[in-house]
């Protein structure tokens, strides 16, 4: 499939953005210090609506854009465009909450105690986002024609990069002191490595899963052997440009490495490095989320560039 | 709405027959023809004159070879074959490129089954393109919409046509009647005989989108084992004694 760069963007940010409002969530219900929930909230909401605006360039009429929240009965796209519009009304309300706290005196360090409705603003606000990151996996994994995008392992793979990605923004933002840093560095570094895992079995099961039906099946002679004589044009098409790009599975194997190490590799040494010398881990973390979310682009080009449609079949 | 409708009872849709199909490519350019100016047009392209041309095709004519096969079942062995196969949206009973697409632009008709694509909805996202394993729709780069195959619905309830010519312009123009227009969806009609009597197939019904057009296989061919009479051929023989003799003496002088 053609890598389309917004849209690779638009799911690698907003994924980032989406994780980071999970974890804003999670520490405000933890009571960390107001002014590092507030900051990650508002790069969470930078990130998002980035990445939102970057998808609307993917359209061949973004002034229609509004249309693609109405179908959200059949429609993952139309699912995704309202859960990711809905989450903004939670994060807002999270955001005036944590306000005053922000500008008291002693901000960095003041905390607010949630109140009941402060809570169920997190909670909904943790569901909402979670589920925007899903529906955006199901847009493709829902695809039968794109075989490859049919594993089960896509749908947690595209959860996992959101909380990984944001949680250590989360980390680089509000770099936590005391009993907490352990157990916060531990959970970035797990997410990491069990992302690099999963992305590992997939590409195994990838490379050992041959195309299923034939260029046989696809004409309806399944019972022949069919070899391609003549294209319909010899010059590209949409079809063509959009449905079969070869450049990826030539250069797959460096990719896929390139993507573990950003991935897991060099944010876990980062963590390591935050957890041995204190004073370095927002800036630990900081370069751990950046690596991240490069790993994030060179693996969302190869899960775009190295899937197969089945339409190619034809060609 | 992108809901489906309830199957509806009327199912029009083609036949192709892959046996008569002779690859002539007058069906692509009688469908452009008529889109380009029907509810489905412009059909735009790119530098059609230029280095690169590119454009809006609704159906396009591939080519392929078959390999001879061995004999299997009552089918004799085959030989090599050259299919031409004529590729347009099937009109899909479950479609999925409507049901993914956000908008509500694409819709099956609940009264005949026709698919299509209202343009003044799409906002040209290419999920639909994405959701079809049978590459029927092809996005306009000009107008940044989808275009698609629309039956010639414009055609087939026109009044204002001589009733012989409201057929799809793909049929109609075919010189080899290798197309047939009608309801698949009544098992008397006369395509639903010619499937049935042709053993009419549909593509990769395996992936559950039910096709409605049916392609007809090539009809067997009869002198299968040609392939072996071919390969079987003696070299030439020549008998040298029954030359005149200023050509056997050249054979003599030839052979050494």
């Amino acid at each position: 499939m053609n890598p389309a760069l917004s849209v690779i963007f638009f799911t690698t940010l907003s994924g980032a953005g989406y994780g980071l409002l999970v974890w804003t969530a999670i520490g405000a219900w933890l009571q960390q210090p107001a002014r590092g929930l507030l900051v990650s909230l508002l790069l969470a909401l930078v990130l998002v609506s980035a990445g939102l605006l970057s998808s609307l360039a993917h359209l061949g009429q973004p002034q229609r854009a509004w249309r693609a929240l109405s179908q959200w009965r059949t429609s993952w796209l139309s699912r995704e465009g309202v859960a990711a519009l809905v989450t903004y009304v939670p994060a807002l309300c999270l955001a005036a909450a944590l306000l005053p706290a922000m500008i008291a005196a002693d901000a960095r360090t003041s905390v607010v105690a949630l109140g009941a409705a402060g809570v169920t603003c997190a909670i909904v606000l943790v569901v909402a986002a979670l589920a925007t990151v899903a529906c955006t996996a199901m847009i493709y994994a829902s695809l039968k024609p794109i075989p490859a995008w049919r594993h089960r392992l896509v749908l947690p793979v595209y959860v996992l990069f959101a909380l990984v990605c944001g949680g250590l923004l989360a980390l680089s933002v509000t770099a936590p002191t005391g009993p907490g840093r352990l157990p916060a560095l531990l959970v970035a570094g797990v997410g990491a490595m069990a992302l690099a895992a999963c992305k590992w079995r997939y590409w195994r099961a990838l490379d050992t899963t041959p195309l299923s039906p034939t260029r046989g099946d696809a004409v309806g002679l399944p019972m022949r052997e069919v070899a391609l004589f003549e294209r319909p044009i010899t010059e590209g098409n949409y079809i063509t440009r959009e449905m079969a790009f070869v450049l990826a599975r030539k250069h797959a194997r460096r990719l896929r490495a390139l993507a573990l190490v950003l991935i897991a590799g060099v944010p876990v040494a980062c963590l390591l490095l935050g957890w041995a010398v204190a004073p370095l881990l927002a800036t630990a973390c900081g370069a751990a989320a950046l690596s991240a979310l490069a790993g994030a682009l060179v693996e969302r080009w190869l899960f775009f560039a190295e899937a197969r449609h089945l339409v190619t079949l034809y060609y | 709405m992108t809901t489906l409708p309830p199957p509806s009872k009327v199912k029009l849709g083609l036949v192709i027959d892959l046996d008569t199909c002779v690859g002539c490519h007058a069906c692509a350019v009688g469908c452009k023809q008529w889109n380009t100016g029907g509810i489905a047009g412009p059909l735009t392209d790119i530098e059609p004159y230029g280095k690169d041309p590119s454009g809006v095709w609704l159906n396009r004519v591939h080519s392929y070879e078959l390999a001879p096969t061995g004999a299997c079942g009552t089918t004799p062995s085959q030989p090599a074959q050259t299919l031409h196969f004529p590729r347009s949206c099937l009109h899909c009973e479950t479609p999925a490129c409507v049901t993914v697409c956000p908008t509500g632009a694409s819709y099956k008709r609940g009264e005949d089954g026709i698919v299509l694509v209202d343009e003044d909805k799409c906002i040209g996202c290419g999920l639909c393109a994405w959701a079809c394993p049978y590459g029927a729709r092809e996005m306009s780069p000009v107008d940044g919409v989808m275009k698609k195959c629309t039956l010639c619905v414009d055609r087939i309830y026109n009044e204002n046509l001589p009733e012989a010519e409201r057929e799809p312009a793909c049929v109609q123009v075919c010189p080899t009647r290798a197309r047939h227009f009608g309801d698949l969806g009544d098992p008397d009609s006369k395509v639903s005989k010619l499937v049935a009597e042709r053993g009419g197939v549909a593509l990769m019904p395996e992936l559950g989108y039910q096709p409605v057009n049916r392609y007809l296989p090539p009809r067997p061919r009869r002198a299968g084992n040609d392939v072996e009479a071919v390969r079987e051929t003696p070299a030439e023989t020549l008998d040298a004694k029954a030359l005149p003799p200023v050509l056997k003496w050249l054979d003599r002088i030839l052979s050494r």
